[in-house]
């Protein structure tokens, strides 16, 4: 079961769970994604120390997906 | 590499940071504390020699000289201090999360600390809630870099989070998107953190001096 989950106020909100036999359940995760994206998020896909890669289209093979702000300097 | 980081749009005046670039900021650091402290050393050296009674003054030189640095090094040391806490369900799933990105000795480390200790190509790196401390290798140098995730509503565990997951995405852009708000010696460095705190950075003085991250020493 792959995972959109947006780091937020509550700790972190599951937005969308899905899998590559559930096509329904994708479009779904890809309309949150696109929408979470349009409001400023970016995207993550964590690949363990030290590897992280930022995604535009929802990766329907990865494990999860998590949802950041924007960072800025202090 | 992979992508760039977003972020970098918003600093595209900045040059990128690189190992390079982040050594010579490190000696331009050095270069103006000492500028700051020797005008202090001479003044209280000279006053002596020409006026012993005048060693109160002397000696209110030479504590500016000291002070001057430590202020620095306690700007620095602010980036990495605990900030106001969320609700406590909030704290607690922000740092499940986290706790799946991190391995077994980075979150033991993170539970003791507040820190996250990670390794990469400009030194290790000690991710904190509103900014990062960076040790260079040999572990003698550290950089402190001054950079929060938008809006403040966020728990800690997820601060930090945020944080470490752009350092992945792009460690350079991390470091340029980044205020650099001190550099200097671990060891100034080390007195003005917290405490608790201070096993991160030996840890991460050690594994910028091996290459390797040291065993984390199980709590007395």
């Amino acid at each position: 079961m792959s995972k959109l989950i947006r780091m937020d106020h509550t700790g972190h909100t599951t937005l969308a769970e899905w899998t590559a036999e559930d096509p329904a359940a994708l479009q779904a995760a890809v309309t949150a994604f696109r929408r979470e994206l349009d409001q400023g998020c970016i995207a993550v896909v964590s690949e363990g120390e030290g590897q992280a890669t930022q995604v535009r289209e929802l990766p329907a093979d990865a494990g999860t997906v998590i949802l950041r702000r924007p960072i800025a300097g202090g | 590499m992979g992508e760039p980081l977003t972020e970098l749009a918003a600093v595209a005046w900045r040059p990128r940071v690189t190992a390079r670039s982040l050594e010579r900021r490190g000696r331009l650091w050095t270069l103006t504390t000492l500028a700051h402290i020797v005008p202090f050393v001479a003044v209280a050296v000279v006053l002596v020699l020409l006026e012993p009674l005048a060693i109160a003054v002397s000696l209110i030189a030479l504590a500016k000289a000291w002070l001057i640095p430590e202020l620095y090094a306690q700007r620095g040391s602010n980036v990495v201090n605990p900030k106001a806490r969320a609700q406590k369900t909030a704290e607690s799933r922000a740092l499940g999360l986290l706790g799946d990105l991190i391995g077994h000795d980075a979150r033991a480390l993170q539970r003791r600390t507040g820190l996250v200790l990670e390794r990469g190509s400009l030194g290790v790196w000690l991710v904190g809630e509103a900014g990062a401390l960076l040790v260079a290798p040999g572990g003698r140098r550290v950089f402190c870099f001054c950079v929060r995730p938008e809006g403040s509503d966020l728990p800690s565990g997820d601060r930090i989070a945020h944080l470490l997951l752009a350092l992945r995405e792009d460690e350079s852009g991390f470091a340029t998107v980044a205020n650099l708000a001190f550099s200097g010696a671990a060891w100034r460095m080390r007195r003005r953190l917290g405490k608790p705190m201070r096993p991160a950075l030996d840890a991460a003085r050690a594994a910028a001096r091996t290459g390797m991250v040291a065993p984390l020493p199980l709590p007395a």
